[in-house]
């Protein structure tokens, strides 16, 4: 059979206004259209989206998790980027 | 379960190689494994296998039920009965997705279950003979099914926990439709009663056969665990789910076709009969009632829609193509 398999699309769906757009999962479809009527046919049958993008699979480029330690240790030093880290006398009042 | 008797090949744990060990250890840890991280070839080769028939049970479980959508009694019975066989489908493609971020492909998958490579959940090798095989399907085998995926929304390969967090959340209003469905008909004429009893009769054993063979018999339930692509054991999960189906069952006025079902104060919960373990293995080999008829139907769905699937992919060639001329 010479059939070739639908390009797989990774789908985003924005759950309520105002809301980001949320990974959901994938489907395969033949062009971005279709990627569009299938996700609202599996992802939002129950009113869980207001809008929905697809995005090609093969156009998403992810950090690899050989470089989780170089991409993301740093931020463990930088204690002090958090408000938590400073003591602030009760007597200033709220901050 | 909608995945039975898994083969999984792991490495025994003195055996293990550095890298092995600690993989094990985050598994451990409760670490989710995530598509593109290291795993032993074992582990992978063990939940395709897994995924993908959890997967194939899915969208050949539709089939039993597509059976009745046209004749359902009221519209909206047969509404309802769509929207549940729509999620079914919706629940095989969650679960496709997963299985392809291990590195094989769907259509690879569909190959393999055409061909009898790979298998299905040995239920739906029943036939749906009444109406109230709607409301027995739905309870109990969608029932038998969410015991094993409540747990599995804890497995340790992140997208499979993920497939199985989103279609937890559907398959509540499929066991509830179809208790609906027995309590209307429970309560219906003697005839109508006479029907639940039946499908009841039917279901009963085949659901306790979902769970696969007992533990002494199921050999590669260990490894699985130690990965936690299995959670619980079949006869744990078994024990759970006759405990909690006997009251449902009452309260239908409706008797569970085994005389030897018997309370046990001791243990808290039923003694029970075993179903038959030879006719599951007779199913399982391809010689259920329905085996033929549910294989023919998917494999005439896949090549009577080819020609659809070639035109979609045509039209998408020519569009983009007049998208490129246009720029
Ligand atoms: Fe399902
Ligand atoms: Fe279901």
């Amino acid at each position: 059979m010479t059939h070739k398999q639908w390009p797989l699309w990774e789908i985003f769906i924005r759950g309520q206004h105002g809301l980001n757009h949320r990974h959901v999962g994938s489907l395969h479809a033949p062009d971005a259209e279709m990627a569009i009527n299938n996700a609202r046919d599996v992802y939002t049958r129950r009113k869980e989206g207001v809008s929905i993008w697809v995005v090609p699979s093969s156009e998403i480029t992810a950090s690899s998790p050989s470089e989780k330690g170089p991409l993301f240790d740093p931020a463990e030093s930088k204690v002090y980027r958090h408000p938590t880290f400073f003591d602030i006398p009760e007597e200033v009042g709220k901050m | 379960m909608y995945a039975q008797m898994i083969k999984s090949e792991g490495t025994k744990r003195e055996d293990m190689s550095p890298q092995e060990l600690a993989f094990q250890a985050r598994i451990d840890r409760g670490e989710k494994i995530e598509p593109k991280e290291w795993m032993p070839e074992g582990y992978r080769k063990t939940l395709i296998r897994q995924i993908g028939q959890h997967a194939h049970s899915e969208i050949v479980g539709q089939l039993p039920e597509g059976n009745w959508i046209t004749r359902a009694p009221t519209l909206e019975r047969k509404a309802i009965l769509l929207a549940k066989v729509q999620d079914e489908a919706g629940h095989g493609l969650y679960l496709y997705s997963a299985a392809e971020t291990l590195g094989v492909s769907r259509d690879e998958l569909f190959e393999k279950l055409h061909s009898g490579a790979m298998k299905y959940s040995s239920i739906f090798n029943y036939p749906t003979l009444t109406w109230a095989d709607m409301g027995a399907v739905g309870w109990l085998v969608d029932g038998a099914a969410i015991m094993n995926q409540v747990p599995l929304q804890r497995t340790s390969y992140g997208p499979y926990s993920r497939a199985m967090i989103r279609i937890c959340k559907e398959e509540s209003f499929h066991q509830r439709q179809g208790y609906s469905i027995m309590m209307t008909m429970a309560k219906g004429t003697p005839a109508q009663k006479d029907m639940a009893q039946d499908a009841l009769n039917r279901f009963w054993y085949p659901a306790l056969m979902m769970f696969g063979p007992s533990d002494k018999d199921s050999v590669h339930s260990e490894q699985s665990m130690a990965w936690k692509i299995k959670m619980n054991t079949n006869d744990e999960l078994r024990q759970k789910f006759v405990n909690e189906t006997v009251p449902q069952a009452e309260y239908l006025g409706l008797s569970v076709p085994d005389e030897t079902l018997a309370w046990n104060e001791e243990k808290q919960g039923y003694d029970f009969a075993e179903p038959d373990w030879s006719e599951f293995f007779e199913v399982i080999k391809g010689n259920g009632p329905c085996n033929r008829e549910r294989l023919e139907a998917r494999v005439t769905a896949w090549d009577e829609g080819a020609w659809f699937r070639e035109g979609l992919s045509a039209h998408a060639e020519k569009a983009a193509a007049a998208r490129m001329a246009a720029e």
